[in-house]
C-alpha cells in the first residue's frame, strides 16, 4: 500500500451546533497505537459518517464516543459532551450511554420478546407506568419503520425476526431511551439490500430528532446520507469535509485514492 | 482410497462406536430395571427398611436421597452461582483466575472417599456435628460446586459478547446486564449443569457413609418444624440415602431378601433419577420460555 502523509489533514470546523466533539482522542490497545490525535466536531441533528479501509480505526473511534472501549483499550485525549469531558475518570459510564446510545454491526436483539427489548432497559431504568412503556414502544418502533411489520406479535420472540427488521429493533431499543446521540457500527453491513434502505430511511427520519453519527464501509451509503463525513486511515483521520465535498473534490490524496477505490 | 471410501469408513466407525454407548447404556439400564422393577411395589416404596427380617422397604432412604438432594443444591447453588458468575464475567485474566480455576477442577476430581473421611473428621467429629444430612450435604457440596460452576461459567460464557454490549451500549449496568439478559439466555446450559450434579448426588454412597451415616431413623412425616428431632425435615439427623442403603445391604445386609431389596433399591435410584431428569427440563423450558419469549 502506497505510504501517505499522515501530517497533511484537510479537516474543518462545523458551523452548526455541536453534538460532541473530540480532542486528540488517541487509542492504544496494549502497545499499539490505534487512533492517532483525532480531533472532529459532530454538528447536531445531522448524519456524520465514518468511512475508511478494514482497520483504519472507524469503528475503534465509534466505540470510544460512549466508553464501549473501556474494558478493551486505553483511550487518551478529550470527548466534549455538554461541556463535559466523557473521557475522565469520574464520569458515571452508564449515564453517558443514556445519551450517547450504540447499534452495532451484527444484529443483537436480546433472547426476549421485541416488547421486552424495547421496554427492559426502561423498566430497569425506573419507568413502570404500563401506558408510558406501551407508548414508548409503540413511538420507537414506529420511528425504526418496524411498527407495521411487528405490532401484531409484539409478544413473540425477537429472535424470530430477519436480519434487518432485528437491526431496525436495534435502533428502536436505543430510540425508546430518547438519547440524544446514536452512534451505528456500520448497522447494514450484514443485511441485503432491501433491508439496507429500510435502515437509511429510518436513518433519514431519525435525523430530525437525533445526532447520527455512522460508521459505513459503503461509501454510495455515507453519500446518500450523510451531511459531513470524515475519512480515517490508518489510525489517523485525514480529512473531514461536507460529504459532497469528500466525494467530489477531496483536498487529500488519501481520500481521493479510497473513493475512486484505489485501495481498500 | 478416494474421498468417498474414506468417508464412509469415517461415518462407519463413528456409527459404530455410538452403537457401542447405546448398547451399553441399554444393557445397564434394562439390566437394572428387569431385575430391580418386579421386586417395586406401593409397599416396598412407602414402608420402612427392616434390619433382620425380609420384607423391607425403602421409604426413608428414599426421602433422604431428595431431601439431600435438595439441601445440597440449596447450599452449593448460590456459591456456584456466584462463582461461575464471577470466573465468567468479572475475572481478569491473569494467573489467579488461573490458580482458582485449576482449583476447581482439582476439587472435582478428589476420590470420594477422601472427601467423606475428610468430612467425618471436619464437620462430623470436630464440628460436633454427627452423622448428620447437613454433614453429608456439605460434603456433596464439594463435588458439586466444581462442577455447577464449571457449568454455569461455561453458559455463561457461551453467551455472545453481543448480548453484552447490547445491554451496555442502552446504559445499563454490568450487574443488570448480567441478572438480566445474560442469565436468562444461558439458563438452559445451567439447567443442565443441575441436572448432571444431581445425578452425582442421588448416585454417590462413598462420601456419605461416613458423612450422613448409615441408619435411618424412623422420622415422623407429618412434624414439619425442622428444629424437632423427629421431624423428617430434621437436618441434623443421620440419613442413610438410597445409594448408601444398596451398598449396605450388598455388603452387610442380614436381611433375606437382600438381594431383592437391593435390585428394586437400584432400579428406584434410576426411576427416580431420570425422573428428575425429565422435571428439571420441563421446569427449565417453561422458565426459559416466560423469560425470553421463544417458542
Amino acid at each position: 500500500m502506497q505510504e501517505y502523509d499522515y501530517n497533511q489533514t484537510h479537516i474543518i470546523d462545523i458551523p452548526l451546533e455541536k453534538a460532541m466533539t473530540t480532542e486528540n482522542l488517541q487509542v492504544f490497545y496494549g502497545d499499539n497505537h490505534a487512533m492517532h490525535d483525532a480531533t472532529l466536531q459532530f454538528p447536531r441533528h445531522r448524519i456524520t459518517a465514518l468511512i475508511g479501509a478494514s482497520g483504519s480505526g472507524k469503528s475503534t473511534y465509534l466505540r470510544c464516543l460512549n466508553r464501549m472501549n473501556d474494558r478493551i483499550a486505553t483511550v487518551k485525549g478529550k470527548i466534549m459532551y455538554r461541556d463535559m469531558d466523557i473521557n475522565s475518570n469520574n464520569i458515571n459510564v452508564y449515564e453517558v450511554r443514556k445519551h450517547i446510545s450504540m447499534v452495532f454491526q451484527r444484529p443483537n436483539p436480546f433472547a426476549k420478546s421485541i416488547r421486552e427489548n424495547i421496554t427492559f432497559a426502561l423498566k430497569r431504568n425506573g419507568i413502570k407506568d404500563k401506558n408510558e412503556l406501551n407508548k414508548r414502544v409503540e413511538e420507537s418502533l414506529k420511528a425504526a419503520a418496524l411498527w407495521d411489520e411487528v405490532k401484531d406479535d409484539l409478544d413473540k420472540s425477537a429472535l424470530a425476526l430477519s436480519g434487518g427488521q432485528a437491526q431496525r429493533l436495534c435502533i428502536a431499543r436505543c430510540v425508546a431511551m430518547k438519547p440524544d446521540i446514536l452512534l451505528l457500527d456500520e448497522p447494514a453491513s450484514a443485511l441485503d439490500p432491501i433491508s439496507t434502505a429500510k435502515i437509511e430511511e429510518t436513518l433519514m427520519q431519525l435525523r430530525e430528532n437525533y445526532s447520527i453519527i455512522i460508521v459505513t464501509h459503503n461509501m454510495q451509503q455515507a453519500s446518500r446520507i450523510a451531511d459531513y463525513t470524515a475519512f480515517f486511515h490508518m489510525g489517523h483521520v485525514l480529512e473531514y469535509d461536507v460529504t459532497e465535498k469528500i466525494f467530489t473534490t477531496p483536498q487529500i490524496k488519501a481520500t481521493e485514492d479510497y473513493i475512486s477505490g484505489n485501495f481498500g | 482410497m478416494n474421498s468417498k471410501t474414506s468417508n464412509n469408513i469415517a461415518t462407519g466407525v463413528i456409527y459404530f462406536l455410538v452403537a457401542c454407548v447405546l448398547a451399553i447404556l441399554v444393557f445397564l439400564l434394562g439390566y437394572i430395571l428387569i431385575t430391580g422393577i418386579p421386586h417395586v411395589s406401593w409397599h416396598f416404596l412407602t414402608s420402612a427398611a427392616q434390619s433382620f427380617a425380609a420384607g423391607g422397604g425403602i421409604r426413608d432412604q428414599l426421602f433422604n436421597s431428595m431431601y439431600l438432594l435438595v439441601l445440597t443444591l440449596i447450599i452449593s447453588f448460590p456459591i456456584a452461582l456466584g462463582s461461575g458468575i464471577y470466573l465468567s464475567e468479572y475475572a481478569p485474566d491473569n494467573w489467579v483466575t488461573g490458580v482458582i480455576r485449576t482449583a476447581v477442577e482439582v476439587l472435582s476430581s478428589l476420590p470420594s472417599v477422601v472427601v467423606g473421611l475428610f468430612g467425618f473428621l471436619l464437620f462430623v467429629v470436630n464440628f460436633h456435628m454427627g452423622f448428620s444430612i447437613l454433614a453429608g450435604a456439605i460434603a456433596l457440596t464439594f463435588f458439586n460446586l466444581p462442577l455447577l460452576t464449571r457449568s454455569i461459567e461455561e453458559s455463561l460464557q457461551d453467551v455472545s459478547e453481543l448480548q453484552r454490549e447490547a445491554g451496555l451500549s442502552l446504559g445499563l449496568s454490568r450487574w443488570k446486564t448480567i441478572t438480566g439478559i445474560v442469565l436468562p439466555a444461558a439458563l438452559p446450559g445451567i439447567l443442565t449443569g443441575i441436572i448432571l450434579s444431581a445425578g452425582r448426588v442421588f448416585g454417590e454412597a462413598a462420601a456419605l457413609i461416613y458423612t450422613a451415616g448409615q441408619s435411618a431413623p424412623t422420622v415422623n412425616y407429618g412434624d414439619w418444624n425442622p428444629m424437632d428431632s423427629a421431624s423428617f425435615l430434621n437436618f441434623m439427623r443421620p440419613a442413610e440415602t438410597l445409594a448408601v442403603h444398596i451398598w449396605k445391604v450388598n455388603t452387610e445386609g442380614v436381611t433375606p431378601d437382600a438381594a431383592a431389596i437391593s435390585s428394586g433399591a437400584s432400579a428406584v435410584l434410576i426411576v427416580v433419577i431420570l425422573l428428575f431428569n425429565l422435571l428439571a427440563r420441563m421446569l427449565g423450558r417453561w422458565l426459559y420460555k416466560r423469560m425470553t419469549a421463544t417458542k
